[in-house]
Parts: C-alpha cells; sequence; structure tokens
C-alpha cells in the first residue's frame, strides 16, 4: 500500500498498515486489498454483488473487526454492500470507514450500503469516520446507508464521523427495534466550502421497553449546507429521544426537522434541535484567557465536534 | 499598577455609565463595591477589554493598554473572572484549565487548582462545562481557571454569588493564596461586608463615580452605616416594618 493509501487507513480507522492479526478487510480502489479472519469472526466475500458478509459467533467478546474503504482513484464509483452477522450474546466492536483521496478532475464516489443483523443480548459498538483529501476538481461523494435490526436485548451504539474533505454526502440509517433493544447513535458533521451534507434517521420502535436515541452535532462554515431529519415512530410501549445541536457560521444553511410519530399511547418520545452562532461570551471568555477571536472559535468548534 | 486616568464610558443609547474614573490599584486586595446600577460591572469590563471607554486611558505598569484587544490584555497579565460564568458543550474542565494555565493540566496539575475552590479533580477534569454543571460548581471552576492563570491583576465580578456550601472563609484563602503566589493586586466587586473586610483597599462606585476610595478602615465604617434604602416610600415603608 502507497503512502497515500496508508494516509487514508489511518484517517479512517487508525490503522497505520495492514494488519497482521485479528479479523479485517480492507477495500481499495474498488478491490479486495486485504482479508483476515478470526476463529470467530468469519468474512465471505458475496456472488451477486460487490461486497462481503460478516459473520460474527454467537458468545464472541471482545473482539473487533475493521472493514476500512479507501479510494484514491481519481473518477472511481464504487458501491459495496456489506452484510454484518452478529451473534446472540456477542460484545463486539465494528470499525468501517472511508477515505477518498481525488486529485484528478473526475468525481470519486463511494456508497457503502450496510446491513445489521443484531442477535438477541448482543452488544455491538460501531465505528464510522468519512475523510476526504486531495486537491483536484473532482468531488468526493460518499452516500452511506445502514439498516440496523435489533433483536430482544440487542444494543448497537454508533459513531459516525465527517469532519472534512466530504463534498457531498446523503447519509440513510434505518433501524427497527425488538424489545428491550437499545440503539444509540451519535453523528458528528462539519462542511465547509459549498459542501453538502444530508442525513436522514429513522427507527421503527416495536417492542417493549425498547429505546433509541439519536444525537447529532454538526458545524456548517462558509457556504455549506446541512439537512438533517429524524424520524422516530413509537409503536409500543418505549422510549425514544432525537437531538440535533448545530453551530452555524458564514453564509451557511442547516435545516433540521426532528419528526416523532407515536401509535401506541406508552410511547414516550421526545425531540431538541437547536441551530445557532457561536455566543459571543463563549468567545470572549476564551480571549480573556489568552487565545486570538480566531483560537477561540476553534477551541469551541472542536470541542463541540469531540 | 494598575491606573485610570479620566476613563469614561457611555452605552450605545448614550447612558454614561462610567464618569471621569480616576484610580490608582497597587495593593494586595481591593474590593469595589456600590448600588446595583453604579457601573461595577462595566469598569471590570473596561479594564479587560471586554468594552471599550469612550474617554480616558488606562495603564498597566506604566504601559498603556487603552487599545489593546481583549486577549492582547489577558497576554499582559490580566485575568478575570465572570459574575455568570460560561457554558460550553464539549469542552471539558481539564480543556479550560489547559488554556488558562497555557499547558496541558494533567489530574495533579488540575487537582492543585480545583483542590482550592472545593472541587475534586478526579470528579470534575473530564466534565463538560454545560448544563449538567451547577451554578455554583460552574462559579468555582470560573475561580479555579483564575487560579491557573496565576497573573500580576486579577478580577472578580461577584465571586461569592451561587457558591452556597462552600464557605466564604475558604474563598477568602483562594485569594489569599493567589497572592501568596502572584504577587498581584486581585481586584475583587461584592456586596459582601466579609469580602469587604479583607480589603486593603475600598472602592465606592455610584452612578458611574468613585464616590469614595481609600483604606478600609477609613471607608467601611461609612459603608455599614448607610444602607441603600430605595426613595420609593412603599418599599420604604416595607424595609422599615
Amino acid at each position: 500500500m502507497d503512502f497515500i493509501g496508508k494516509n487514508l487507513l489511518n484517517k479512517v480507522s487508525g490503522l497505520l498498515d495492514i494488519p497482521t492479526s485479528g479479523a479485517f478487510n480492507i477495500r481499495a480502489n474498488g478491490e479486495s486489498a486485504a482479508r483476515s479472519t478470526s476463529e470467530n469472526i468469519d468474512i465471505v466475500s458475496k456472488t451477486d454483488k460487490p461486497g462481503i458478509n460478516i459473520i460474527i459467533k454467537p458468545g464472541t467478546k471482545g473482539e473487533s473487526v475493521h472493514i476500512p474503504v479507501i479510494v484514491s482513484e481519481s473518477g472511481l464509483k464504487d458501491t459495496v454492500y456489506n452484510d454484518f452477522y452478529i451473534g446472540e450474546n456477542c460484545d463486539v466492536t465494528i470499525v468501517a470507514g472511508c477515505g477518498i483521496h481525488n486529485c484528478g478532475s473526475e468525481d470519486s464516489a463511494h456508497d457503502g450500503v450496510h446491513r445489521f443483523f443484531v442477535g438477541k443480548h448482543a452488544k455491538v459498538r460501531y465505528i464510522e469516520k468519512h475523510y476526504g483529501e486531495g486537491e483536484g476538481r473532482g468531488k468526493r461523494l460518499m452516500n452511506p446507508e445502514s439498516e440496523v435490526t435489533l433483536d430482544e436485548g440487542a444494543e448497537m451504539d454508533m459513531e459516525t464521523t465527517q469532519i472534512s474533505g466530504i463534498d457531498d454526502t446523503y447519509r440513510k440509517t434505518t433501524a427497527k427495534l425488538a424489545a428491550h433493544a437499545v440503539l444509540t447513535i451519535h453523528e458528528k458533521v462539519m462542511t465547509t466550502g459549498e459542501q453538502h451534507a444530508d442525513a436522514y434517521f429513522s427507527a421503527d420502535l416495536n417492542g417493549e421497553d425498547c429505546r433509541c436515541n439519536i444525537v447529532s452535532r454538526t458545524v456548517a462554515k462558509d457556504n455549506s449546507v446541512q439537512n438533517f431529519t429524524s424520524v422516530l415512530n413509537g409503536n409500543a410501549a418505549c422510549t425514544g429521544h432525537t437531538e440535533c445541536d448545530s453551530i452555524i457560521m458564514d453564509h451557511a444553511r442547516v435545516l433540521a426537522s426532528p419528526q416523532l410519530c407515536a401509535t401506541c399511547i406508552d410511547a414516550s418520545l421526545i425531540h431538541e434541535a437547536a441551530i445557532g452562532k457561536i455566543a459571543g461570551e463563549q468567545l470572549i471568555k476564551l480571549m480573556t484567557l489568552g487565545l486570538t477571536e480566531k483560537e477561540a472559535e476553534e477551541q469551541i468548534v472542536n470541542g463541540f465536534l469531540k | 499598577m494598575l491606573e485610570l486616568r479620566g476613563v469614561g464610558y457611555e452605552a450605545d443609547d448614550g447612558k454614561e455609565i462610567l464618569k471621569d474614573i480616576n484610580l490608582k490599584i497597587d495593593d494586595r486586595f481591593v474590593a469595589i463595591t456600590g448600588p446595583n446600577g453604579g457601573g461595577k460591572s462595566t469598569l471590570a469590563k473596561v479594564i479587560v477589554g471586554i468594552a471599550q471607554p469612550t474617554s480616558g486611558q488606562i495603564l498597566l505598569d506604566g504601559e498603556d493598554v487603552t487599545n489593546l484587544s481583549i486577549t492582547e490584555r489577558a497576554r499582559c497579565g490580566i485575568s478575570y473572572a465572570f459574575q455568570q460564568p460560561v457554558r460550553f458543550k464539549g469542552l471539558r474542565v481539564r480543556d479550560l484549565l489547559t488554556l488558562a494555565a497555557g499547558k496541558d493540566t494533567k489530574v495533579t496539575d488540575a487537582c492543585q487548582y480545583l483542590s482550592e475552590v472545593g472541587l475534586c479533580a478526579h470528579d470534575y477534569i473530564d466534565r463538560e462545562l454545560n448544563d449538567s454543571l451547577s451554578g455554583g460548581e460552574l462559579k468555582r471552576i470560573e475561580i479555579a481557571m483564575v487560579l491557573a492563570r496565576g497573573t500580576k491583576l486579577s478580577i472578580f465580578d461577584e465571586p461569592e454569588a451561587g457558591i452556597d456550601l462552600w464557605s466564604f472563609q475558604n474563598l477568602i484563602r483562594v485569594f489569599e493564596k493567589m497572592y501568596q503566589q502572584t504577587r498581584g493586586s486581585i481586584l475583587i466587586i461584592s456586596h459582601q461586608e466579609r469580602i469587604l473586610n479583607i480589603a486593603d483597599k475600598i472602592i465606592y462606585l455610584k452612578g458611574g463615580r468613585v464616590e469614595k476610595y481609600g483604606d478600609r478602615e477609613s471607608i467601611l465604617p461609612g459603608l455599614l452605616g448607610t444602607s441603600s434604602r430605595a426613595a420609593c416610600p412603599v418599599l420604604t415603608e416595607k424595609m422599615e416594618g
């Protein structure tokens, strides 16, 4: 793997090079670049379309699987379908993510379509980072789609981050929760320049005592545009909370549309949405500590997205 | 030494908040007191650079800082604890102390500052300065930040307000320790007699003017003997019971 590839790999997965152990699948420029399985985690290529099945044996605990994607060929448009089958009573971490380096004039795109089937009482931590770089005129585009199915008592914690370099993104996440299932989503997005980021979350809270918490923190700078939509459907005695908190700067545009729909009288659903500029008193406080206005702004934005 | 020469401040609506303030501050503890709306907080903001005076000069150790920004004055050695501390989503106590001290803050460093204000560093260092902290906790962290800076001029705007169970005596001890470390001046805006009691000098500000400025012994008895009783006859009757 060349320097650019290694840098992208590090940005999205924290890996410095191709690992020598553990379960992983690295996809580079539309092809599998490296793969390793473990005793409990199997990775199998799909035969009908590009992508893999990740199968984690029931009861697997403390293991992780990395499935980063890197695109460094300008003009490459890659769509991949990955299905995760997480057995009952597992406790595992999945690290995904995509990095695009585009120094050419054609658009580069990666669309990852992920489906998660989380077994009874299994716990999954899912971490996904999106990153783009390169000086070319071609855009860097990503459209991730996630479909989550949580069985009884299953828990999934999703952290998704897109801090810089992606020109256009449409993220769609849908979920179905059975009884006692818990879904937590933390999304962090920063857009700059002329970038455009759309996010759509929808969760069907179907089982008794299931819980869903969707928290989005975003910063929109320059002329960038963000649209955030979250829909919680409370179909049982459940608890749902969705929160969108955005800092708007320069000439950006932010649209937040939380929606709640209850079909059960015992559903308890809450939404919060706040959009505002950096408070003047926050800047002043940090300036009284010796920071310049620009340094203060950076600290506030970085802290907000931390 | 901080010196104010003929400092005036006019608000956007034309109202004169500060009028011809002339002060030389070189003592250990100087208290600014006076009735509400007298210009105390505005005076602090003018010194810190948050409000720009419409007339006069501000000198710090003989250097004219009147036209310096908030940042530049902070770097010259002026610290300021807000009356109402600011909340930050995402920034932790550790981050703010690091910025205040100008160096990475570990638990042991944080302990040095936070224990002074009655907070355990282990419990607080990774807390965000968001709505999960009470007003009293934020106020103590605000004071700890000024401690971490350790500058030659520290200004506190009503530091005792909102600090409930933590005693005045502890707050006074913080000021004493701060002085031992910085050997600078500590300027405290307060209405509290217990704070005024430790001041070397007292400034009595009323209607935007310095009505009195001198040693505690000469100013305090006069202040305690007078109340800022309202002119309104209804209020006067109620206050007299």
